[in-house]
């Protein structure tokens, strides 16, 4: 039963939501906008429900001085400390219980909240993305290697693209005639990523959509039932 | 019995460091090559440029920081044609960074044009998670979905959103956005579902992924991809912006990249005549 | 003050950005800091926001504002907590009816929209006259857009065993994936090219002023 009456109403919600595609008015239509605003409410609560289980993870590797727990302690108070920025003294726009606090955002340049978000959050976000780029320039030396046809076909599709969407290799060949135009290395990119690259990009669509129609039927038909989780 | 030889690969730091100074350089010393335009740019620009003054405009900030540099340059750039064209902007984010994302492109832009007001020409409502389902419901009712902006201001107190019901009263949509929630979730559920036009830009690792939407169907309305598709709108409003300076170090540095594939295959290559 | 601690926020960003790339020699104690100190401000981040973004106005906000026309918000807010119970292993099965609905109406409008937006639309996209182009770069460009369409489609039909005419269409559905592929590996070099870019912009602008931020 603990399973049975959750898969009737995710059945029950998904045919509601389906009818009221096909059937536009009163009662489905106010279930289905009554259902997305709940939604949203439900999905906030689940983002904190990830927050939470995070806290909870970690917190549970400084109890038990797991490896490098000195450093889980640091993220623990690092959330501490924005959560309580944030409750203290909002966001960039809204207030947070102790108001505004106008002398202290003076002293800062902004709100406590923002100001960690700016010179901290910022840059960290950043910085952790642009490390790939060093990563990508290391295999395109390691393992971008011509093997065969098909590897060819994709190796000159990267240095065409890579060169045709820079500046430089526009310089390249801005001197070609016009009767060679077609030969210019942007017009070229476009070329490959119009026809070509949006031919397979639109049949992974396609694929991919068929999918997930698929999956969606098979969780609305009780068929897939892994999202609620082991036991009874 | 002895292995055949093989050539050892270079130590990858190295190429981490000529990378870096392959990168640096041309942001010191910028090269200045000519930028081209391409279509699925010039696309986007159009629609801004086409649709008549006064429209109002719904432009989501669906990232965050780390993509910062690809779409926050077309996101001051786009805010900058449309206040030119005294568009109103009503910003919402379907990620919470975004939030921030949508602040410091206004802040940045309103030091040029200090007229714009506030909650007549520009209004933040916000994140608002949920995805395709939140578009989906701004459709029905936006006010329901934005009750309040992010000044706790509620919605029926803002000017600029007096005659806002719901996608009817939007002209057009732009979406920047880094993954999933974003534009692709708007294509399919403001676009194809309650018809306004809609554009955008995304991180150029998720271009290719968007051609198939420039479609006879108008499913997208052209496309901003990557810092490239920056440094092209910033050059049709004519700004040198973040965008452009940094096109001469992406140069630089994808002519590197093409070199390293170069010197892997030289190596494998000869690791192969060895072997054999 | 202001100017001081200004100046301060940017030395803390580019301390956190070196820090960073520090591993990029190897694994040290400053990358684990600020990695463990990025992991909690962006729960952080995200718990606040939401908060004042979700569940204030759109939940809190409307019940206290106007309680008689928003009572039917009251389930959402004994769903979401029913959602928190899954912290509780014992009676983790009370937040399996939240899930059910977040489920449920994600697979129905999933169905709907994919159907819609990645299926009829782009196969409409497809049926397009080639001879009708205007230049030849068009109409040639056309006929690839539809045989690689059909070419990577048969690629992925994996019901049949891929020989015969199935096969050679697959065959030539792979050269289009590879194509793709390595118009995505372009790209993917691009985005990340330009992230490292605006890393440099900071550093060498806002840090050390050598170039114009």
């Amino acid at each position: 039963m603990k399973r049975f009456l959750p898969l009737m109403v995710t059945f029950f919600i998904g045919i509601i939501v389906i009818s009221s595609e096909f059937i536009p008015h009163k009662p489905f239509s106010s279930i289905n906008a009554g259902l997305e605003n709940w939604f949203l409410i439900i999905s906030g609560f689940a983002i904190l429900l990830g927050q939470i289980s995070l806290i909870k993870v970690n917190s549970n590797k400084v109890y038990i001085k797991a490896e490098n727990w000195q450093y889980y302690l640091i993220g623990l108070i690092s959330f501490g400390v924005m959560v309580l920025c944030g409750i203290l003294w909002g966001t960039q726009d809204a207030n947070g219980i102790l108001g505004s606090h106008v002398d202290l955002s003076k002293w800062l340049g902004s709100k406590p909240f923002v100001y960690l978000f700016d010179n901290v959050y910022q840059h960290l976000s950043s910085t952790m993305f642009a490390l790939l780029a060093f990563f990508i320039a290391s295999a395109a030396y390691r393992a971008f290697i011509m093997r065969s046809f098909e590897s060819n076909l994709l190796m000159i599709a990267a240095v065409v693209v890579m060169l045709g969407r820079t500046t430089i290799g526009t310089s390249f060949t801005a001197w070609l005639p016009q009767g060679w135009r077609f030969l210019h290395l942007p017009d070229v990119a476009n070329f490959v990523m119009n026809y070509p690259t949006n031919a397979a990009q639109r049949a992974i669509m396609i694929s991919a959509a068929l999918g997930i129609v698929g999956s969606s039927l098979r969780i609305l038909l009780g068929i897939e039932r892994s999202y609620l989780g082991g036991g009874d | 019995m002895s292995t055949p030889k093989t050539s050892k690969p270079i130590d990858r730091r190295y190429i981490f460091l000529i990378l870096l100074i392959g990168v640096a350089l041309p942001l010191i010393f910028p090269l200045g090559f000519k930028s081209e335009v391409s279509d699925i740019s010039r696309q986007v620009y159009q629609l801004i440029e086409n649709t008549p003054e006064n429209s109002i405009m719904l432009m989501s900030f669906d990232y965050d920081p780390a993509t910062n540099t690809e779409l926050q340059p077309m996101a001051k750039a786009i805010i900058e044609h449309a206040f030119r064209r005294n568009h109103k902007i009503i910003a919402v984010a379907l990620w919470p960074q975004g939030v921030q994302m949508a602040d410091q492109a206004f802040e940045y832009i309103l030091e040029k044009y200090p007229d714009k007001k506030y909650g007549i020409d520009y209004v933040n409502m916000g994140f608002k998670t949920g995805g395709m389902v939140t578009i989906q419901a701004m459709g029905r009712n936006i006010k329901d979905v934005l009750p309040k902006d992010t000044k706790n201001t509620p919605f029926e107190e803002i000017e600029l959103l007096r005659n806002v019901r719901n996608y009817k009263q939007i002209a057009y949509v732009i979406s920047l956005s880094a993954g999933d929630p974003g534009l692709k979730q708007y294509v399919m559920a403001a676009h194809d579902m309650y018809k306004v036009k809609v554009s955008g830009g995304t991180t150029a690792v998720s271009t290719p992924g968007f051609i198939p939407y420039i479609n006879d169907q108008n499913q997208l309305y052209g496309l901003l991809g990557g810092l490239k598709g920056a440094a092209e709108y910033e050059s049709m409003i004519k700004v040198k912006g973040t965008a452009t300076s940094g096109m001469d170090a992406q140069s630089v540095a994808h002519i590197l990249i093409i070199l390293f594939i170069v010197m892997g295959n030289i190596r494998a290559f000869k690791d192969k005549n060895q072997k054999a | 003050m202001s100017q001081f601690m200004t100046t301060f926020g940017i030395w803390l960003g580019a301390f956190f950005t070196i820090s960073i790339f520090s591993f990029l020699y190897k694994d040290n104690p400053f990358y684990k800091l600020a990695e463990q100190i990025f992991v909690g401000l962006s729960a952080g981040y995200w718990f606040i926001y939401t908060i004042y973004s979700i569940l204030i106005p759109n939940l809190f906000g409307k019940i206290l504002s106007d309680f008689n026309s928003n009572i039917m918000l009251l389930i959402p807010a004994l769903l979401g907590m029913m959602m928190l119970i899954r912290l509780i292993p014992k009676l983790e099965w009370i937040s399996r009816y939240p899930i059910a609905l977040v489920i449920g109406t994600s697979a129905g409008i999933s169905m709907l929209r994919y159907t819609q937006s990645d299926v009829l639309s782009q196969v409409a996209a497809t049926m397009i006259n080639p001879l009708g182009m205007n230049t030849i770069g068009e109409k040639i460009g056309s006929f690839i857009l539809i045989i690689g369409t059909v070419c990577v489609i048969m690629y992925f039909y994996f019901s049949r065993k891929q020989e015969g005419i199935l096969g050679a269409t697959s065959k030539f559905g792979i050269w289009f994936l590879m194509i793709s592929f390595g118009a995505s590996f372009g790209y993917t070099v691009m985005a990340r090219i330009s992230l490292l870019i605006g890393r440099l912009q900071f550093l060498l602008g806002d840090w050390l002023h050598i170039i114009k931020p």
